[in-house]
């Protein structure tokens, strides 16, 4: 077959294997982190090793490596087949994959190392995130590319959502990160003062926004119908979602700095759009579920619309919850505590992590030429160890949050504090446990998927996909 | 802010409502009638891929419209409008003031009536001994821990070693402004790695008595360089926050290393100032209770 006739599928093959052995690194990391926080003795004393430091590194991994992985793994996948095209430029794609997995690998080396922008999710140095940039032009080339030489009038919806993603994180990347280079691994940030913030939580909530969620939507809006077998609920309302959601999550940043010398009119803004984003949030939950509506008869026999339906459960979860947490009196109960790391990983293990596990399981088979998975009992498996984990992780952050909001305000009838900061620590520690053991039952899942998808692709040799004519 | 940064704000604010709004409506204007639930919308990709044209739910409309609505009442109250200041008047200053009135007005006389108090009678009186416990938990246990038994680097409050002295003036000094200590860098006046190994032992050797011929030798570099603060025999001065150095209780560690560390690089050991956060009255109720840890 010549290869214009084909399907691009060797680099969503790659980007799909690096999603699962990233997943097992940043979870590994994860779990480590958390139980440095019961075991302090964990970090062996050596710097390297220390929460600090790891904690990026898992962010980053789980965040840019896993999920990254899973976006271009998916995005590649979806735009050549929703545009009846072979993917644009194949050198070009080639080096994006080349070119992610070296910001991963020099982002494992500098993390530990120490040397950070000291800036949340954006803590890479200027040279990794120059390549970055780099790569992601490249991304975009390809992806739009692919979109230009479509062989089909209408633009299916998941690449409305691609498309807004890979536009803005490279918006959000380039400006968040502008910097006056010192040496080879230290720069200073051109912002000052309280406009460094409000840069840095423009991009970390529109990182949240574009990267984590409406690039995961995209997947969405493949995978869910593809897997049901039936068609989107409505076309009409991915748009008004659509045009609502990127335009409203650009306002919310501000509310991650309530309470601040951030000025008292960019703090209710923050805050206002923020509840205006509840709705178009949940338009895409409910073109989801009700997606999968009629198809409920088949949750008894595929594990794999199970994954679907707990992501978007998680999904509708987290965009009520984050609305809620960014109204200023819940804020000031919330905001410093473990709540936000709940609320973060019901998003990030509920959402994001299953969108993905369920789209891998469905994708795999048909970039390796087989009907199905190596085992279908281990999705099934997988599927339980992941809702429980996600249960026991956000659950005992709810309450070790609630709990630390409650006594640090605690005042006693002298105007004194009630509680001193390390009686709030020893009160929330049985839930540092609950954590650490919701956190080892989820990584222990994305282990039986490694096996899974090991199983499923060793020996397999991958013909290549012919390119379906447009209907 | 500057008055085009003002309407600009104004401007895009209003615009994105009113787009938000166009949005909805045009969705909800599209009702049940005009598309059958079973109509798909015509397009198809790859091989199965198709769309229904449902209405979008009705609940999920009027929520978009609530909170919408919710939305420009707010920015109607509050300040969120550029420099339009909100119906309701309020202000985050505002808020704190207010806050920190009704804190004065509710606990302040509480304190009053203690800080009134002799201070030797202070640190008897078990009233104001367990304010001032509450005080130090909220205040000093970051630094000093919560049994004030310090850590390196922070000095212990329970043993009845002074650096700073330990009359009412002093420790209401160290509360309200902070103390700044400087140990200056000795390696260069000390000739080096020899002499400052040897006067870290003569310093070990003021507490413990055993001094070798290495430390011996050092004495009349500790005369002429170190007495102008820890004094010819040793014991400090708490003018400049000097530690006693022969009573064997260290702020840094006691050993070999640390000596030479502090030698080498020197200390600047820093209280901070408390007097904003607690006034004069906390302060004295503070400081009868760390004096109390000691005397008791």
């Amino acid at each position: 077959m010549d290869t214009a006739a084909s399907y691009n599928d060797k680099v969503v093959r790659q980007f799909t294997i690096m999603t699962v052995i990233w997943g097992v690194v940043g979870m590994l990391v994860g779990v480590l982190i958390a139980a440095q926080l019961i075991w302090p003795a964990l970090n062996f004393d050596l710097p390297f090793l220390t929460f600090s430091r790891l904690r990026p590194l898992h962010t980053n991994a789980v965040i840019f490596a896993f999920g990254g992985s899973a976006l271009l793994a998916t995005s590649y996948y979806v735009v050549q087949r929703t545009c009846h095209t072979r993917l644009a430029f194949d050198k070009l794609a080639a080096f994006t994959f080349w070119g992610w997995q070296l910001v991963i690998v020099l982002a494992a080396i500098s993390l530990p190392l120490g040397i950070t922008q000291g800036k949340e999710y954006a803590e890479l140095e200027w040279p990794i995130d120059l390549l970055i940039a780099v790569v992601w032009v490249a991304y975009a080339i390809v992806f739009f590319g692919t979109i230009a030489k479509r062989r089909i009038k209408h633009i299916y919806v998941a690449n409305w959502f691609y498309g807004a993603f890979i536009i803005t994180v490279a918006v959000l990347h380039i400006f968040n990160n502008l910097s006056i280079p010192v040496t080879l691994t230290k720069s200073y940030t051109i912002y000052t003062g309280v406009v460094d913030g409000m840069m840095q939580w423009w991009y970390g909530h529109n990182a949240v926004g574009f990267f984590l969620t409406a690039g995961f939507l995209g997947m969405m809006y493949y995978f869910v119908p593809k897997q049901a077998e039936r068609p989107v609920y409505s076309y009409r309302l991915s748009v008004v979602h659509f045009w609502s959601l990127i335009a409203i999550y650009m306002w919310a940043g501000p509310h991650h700095l309530h309470y601040t010398s951030l000025p008292d009119w960019a703090q209710t803004l923050g805050m206002v759009f923020s509840i205006v984003l509840l709705a178009p949030s949940w338009g895409g939950m409910i073109n989801g579920i009700m997606t999968l509506s009629g198809a409920w008869h088949k949750l008894r026999s595929d594990p794999i619309i199970k994954f679907m339906i707990v992501a978007l459960s998680f999904y509708g979860m987290s965009t009520f919850e984050g609305p809620m947490m960014s109204i200023k009196t819940v804020n000031a109960l919330s905001h410093y505590t473990n709540w936000t790391i709940g609320h973060v990983h019901s998003g990030a293990l509920g959402w994001v992590g299953m969108m993905t596990m369920g789209s891998i399981y469905c994708l795999l088979p048909r970039l390796y030429n087989r009907d199905g998975m190596y085992s279908t009992k281990l999705i099934e498996v997988h599927f339980w160890t992941a809702t429980i984990g996600v249960v026991l992780y956000a659950v005992s952050m709810w309450i070790a949050g609630v709990t630390e909001g409650l006594m640090w305000r605690a005042v006693n009838d002298d105007g004194t504090l009630t509680y001193s900061f390390v009686e709030s620590l020893k009160a929330v520690e049985p839930y540092h446990y609950l954590r650490l053991l919701g956190g080892l039952v989820y990584f222990t899942g994305m282990l039986i998927m490694a096996y899974n998808v090991f199983k499923t692709v060793a020996a397999q040799k991958p013909v290549p996909a012919a390119v379906l004519e447009p209907a | 802010m500057p008055a085009f940064w003002h309407w600009f704000v104004v401007g895009l604010t209003v615009l994105f409502i009113i787009y938000c709004v166009w949005l909805v409506s045009w969705s909800a204007k599209q009702g049940p009638k005009d598309v059958a639930d079973d109509d798909l919308v015509g397009h198809k990709w790859d091989g199965d891929l198709e769309e229904w044209n449902n209405p979008a739910p009705k609940w999920w409309l009027y929520l978009y419209f609530i909170t919408i609505a919710w939305g420009i009442g707010f920015l109607v109250a509050y300040p969120g409008l550029g420099n339009y200041q909100g119906m309701l008047g309020w202000t985050s200053t505002g808020q704190y003031e207010q806050e920190m009135q009704y804190a004065a007005a509710t606990y302040e006389p509480i304190y009053e009536e203690f800080a009134a108090m002799d201070f030797a009678e202070l640190t008897q009186n078990q009233e104001a001994l367990s304010l001032g416990k509450s005080l130090y938990a909220s205040y000093c246990t970051t630094c000093h821990g919560s049994d004030a038994r310090g850590a390196p680097g922070y000095p212990n409050l329970a043993d009845n070693d002074w650096q700073w002295g330990s009359d009412e003036q002093d420790i209401v000094t160290t509360i309200l402004n902070g103390r700044m200590a400087a140990m200056p860098v000795l390696a260069p006046a000390l000739g080096g790695d020899a002499g400052v190994d040897n006067m870290a032992k003569y310093v070990k050797s003021l507490s413990t008595g055993e001094a070798d011929a290495g430390a011996q030798s050092a004495q009349p570099m500790f005369v002429a360089l170190c007495s102008a603060c820890h004094g010819v025999d040793g014991k400090g001065n708490k003018i400049f926050g000097a530690p006693n150095l022969t009573d064997d209780i260290w702020l840094y560690g006691s050993s070999h290393e640390t000596i030479r560390d502090t030698l080498l690089n020197g200390r600047n050991g820093q209280m901070p100032a408390h007097g904003e956060m607690l006034g004069a009255n906390r302060t004295k109720i503070l400081a009868a209770y760390v004096a109390s840890l000691s005397r008791q």
